[in-house]
């Protein structure tokens, strides 16, 4: 059976090489077919990944809470629109709800800084020491704003990258040299290490903070005391977020002394929700993507089954001679079987190479980023295997069935 | 010396709708190993179908067929296709062989069948060819060859499984004179000097003169079953 194979093989190699033209126009719809569904999973697997990383740097179980819409009076204040959140409330949120690992809570303003005779105008965070856990910030130098500094009201800073380059001259080191901001002087003492875009589109890494205490004090100013623009809370398994959601909710409700049908005045967001619309819309391009490159494959298949009717009519007498001197039915049907997926495999292996060109040009040309994975080359390599398989069959089923005696008798 | 080939009132019949053809109609005959049969008949006589039968590429719809004692009347497509393989080499008019295929891959086709190793196929192939007088040709095509030559290798095709029984249906029907006349002194060795039993159906009467046994059918029965006295070979 291994000479037989193989020398098959070798027969459908020359039969397809005879007419070169013809095997390259059937093999066209699965070259392309396959080429697309592999440039179209690695784009899909690119932005994936894109939109895991932005979800990602936002932090580890990370709960957003923003002050709600406040109605008064009729009048339907936006999100944000009211000052609900304080810091107690973040104390109690912290006393009552065991699973939180974390509470933080921040506001900001954007501000002009200045560093020597540089300007720039910055968001500026007062933020307390459990919000750059939460966020999971690391430093590119120096360390973090502690508790100390804090009940201190420190005036330090930690810089974002975008705000370094454009404060400080390359190669300059920003630790211990002084900014002012609002012409209040602080002591840089860290630099964050580069977060890149949010899941928003918005630059992470153009950003100041300093303590929660300090900005409340001396910079930012406040409505009332103790006011936060959001509050943050983590938790240690992903798992437990939406009973810690709920139990947020339910506490806030209690101390905003809210009402049964009266609404929220406060939004709760977790990564999962934030993550959830980017993926779902990936994931709608890549199956669109991956229905379209299906019924390229489709119309492939179809394409090679075609051929091979057409070869099997014009090779009629060659089948009846091979049944003459002994071929078995499962012999022939192997033989066409097999001139099948020659086809569909070089298509198919034609096909992965176009797709990896592809999906790199898209890199290059659209700066799109793309994945190329084992596993997707692997399907294309079996799915063209089978296409060839499903579609030969019916023309290598009907040669194998051809009467020896008419055939022979075929002109 | 037993008998090769035993028919025992062979019927076979088909139907074209409502219209019953018999084109055989209960054919008994016994060939003996080493034989060389003609037989004759006008078209349409019923000779193609019992030539197809005797080379097990259609069964009868009566009657009991045994080839070199195997009763092959009932055997399934596969069971046939095996007997083709090992035991039968057909050699026809127009030649029948793949074209755009060497020689020797033509010649190696049964053996290609039987799962015998390429280096095995590829030897036995050669000395088939050697044997019609086709050294040197093996890797030419059939366009390349003349159509004595392009018979040749037929017969090199059909010899190479070491078949029990050539069966030839007009094998010089599209030949010159002088191809012809080839191509039977290669039979008539064959059958002479190797024992090959062969048998031929022909129309022309100095074909079937090479013969030691002619056979004439008419309307689906052997109507003529005689010896012939000195053939033409041992001139």
């Amino acid at each position: 059976m291994g000479a037989f194979v193989l020398l098959t093989i070798l027969t459908a190699f020359r039969v397809l090489s005879r007419n070169r033209l013809r095997a390259g126009l059937t093999m066209l719809g699965i070259v392309i077919g396959v080429g697309a569904v592999i440039a179209m999973v690695s784009i899909g697997e690119g932005a994936k990944a894109a939109v895991q990383a932005q979800v990602a740097s936002i932090g580890t179980n990370v709960i957003i809470i923003l002050p709600g819409a406040t109605t008064v009076g009729g009048v339907r204040g936006g999100q944000g629109g009211a000052v609900t959140l304080t810091t107690a409330d973040a104390f109690d949120l912290k006393k009552k709800i065991p699973l939180l690992s974390e509470t933080a809570w921040s506001k900001r303003d954007v501000m002009q800084i200045v560093a020597g005779n540089k300007n720039w105008n910055v968001p500026v965070n007062g933020i307390s020491p459990g919000y750059l856990t939460i966020r999971d910030w690391s430093y590119a130098s120096g360390g973090p704003i502690t508790q100390v500094d804090m009940d201190a009201g420190s005036r330090v800073a930690l810089l974002g990258q975008t705000v370094v380059e454009n404060l400080f001259e390359p190669g300059e080191e920003p630790v211990g040299s002084t900014i002012r901001i609002k012409n209040v002087p602080f002591t840089v003492i860290g630099v964050l290490a580069p977060k890149g875009q949010s899941a928003q589109g918005s630059d992470q890494d153009d950003i100041v903070f300093i303590p929660f205490s300090t900005a409340e004090r001396k910079v930012l100013g406040t409505q009332f005391l103790g006011s936060v623009a959001a509050l943050f809370a983590s938790t240690d398994h992903p798992g437990d977020l939406p009973a810690a959601v709920e139990a947020i909710r339910e506490v806030l409700r209690g101390r905003h002394r809210l009402q049964p049908d009266q609404q929220d005045d406060f939004t709760i967001r977790t990564q999962v929700d934030i993550g959830k619309v980017q993926e779902g819309t990936s994931q709608t391009l890549t199956l669109m993507m991956f229905a379209v490159a299906s019924i390229s494959l489709l119309v492939g298949g179809i394409g090679i089954m075609n051929i091979l009717l057409v070869s099997v009519t014009e090779r009629t007498r060659e089948i009846g001679i091979r049944i003459a001197v002994g071929a078995k039915r499962r012999h022939i049907l192997t033989q066409f079987l097999i001139e099948a997926m020659t086809l569909s495999l070089v298509g198919g292996l034609l096909g992965i190479v176009l797709g990896v060109l592809g999906a790199q040009a898209t890199t290059v040309i659209a700066g799109w980023p793309t994945i190329i994975s084992g596993e997707s080359i692997m399907a294309a390599f079996l799915f063209s295997l089978a296409v060839g398989l499903f579609f030969g069959l019916y023309p290598a089923n009907k040669a194998a069935r051809l009467n020896p005696i008419e055939a022979l008798r075929y002109e | 010396m037993g008998m090769l080939i035993v028919c025992q009132d062979l019927w076979k019949i088909y139907r074209l709708g409502d219209v019953e053809v018999q084109a055989l109609r209960g054919v008994s005959l016994e060939i003996a190993r080493g034989e060389l049969v003609a037989i004759m008949g006008a078209s349409g006589s019923g000779k193609s179908t019992f030539m197809n039968i005797i080379g097990c590429l259609d069964s009868p719809t009566r009657g009991s067929y045994w080839l070199d004692g195997l009763e092959v009347a009932r055997a399934s497509q596969d069971e046939l296709a095996e007997v083709r393989n090992r035991k039968i080499g057909f050699v026809f008019q127009n030649f029948n062989l793949i074209p755009r295929t060497s020689a020797l891959e033509n010649a190696q086709l049964p053996l290609f069948y039987r799962g015998l190793s390429l280096r095995e196929q590829r030897a036995r192939a050669a000395a088939a060819l050697a044997r019609v007088g086709l050294a040197g040709r093996e890797h030419h095509y059939p366009a390349q060859l003349s159509g004595g030559q392009q018979q040749r290798v037929a017969i090199a095709r059909a010899l190479v499984s070491e078949p029990a029984i050539l069966l030839a249906d007009e094998p010089t029907g599209n030949l010159d004179t002088e191809s012809s006349r080839d191509i039977m002194e290669i039979l008539d060795r064959l059958n002479r000097e190797d024992g090959i039993t062969i048998i031929l159906v022909t129309h022309e009467a100095a074909i079937a003169a090479y013969a030691s046994r002619q056979l004439l059918v008419k309307d689906g029965q052997i109507v003529s079953d005689r010896a012939t006295p000195v053939p033409a070979g041992s001139r």
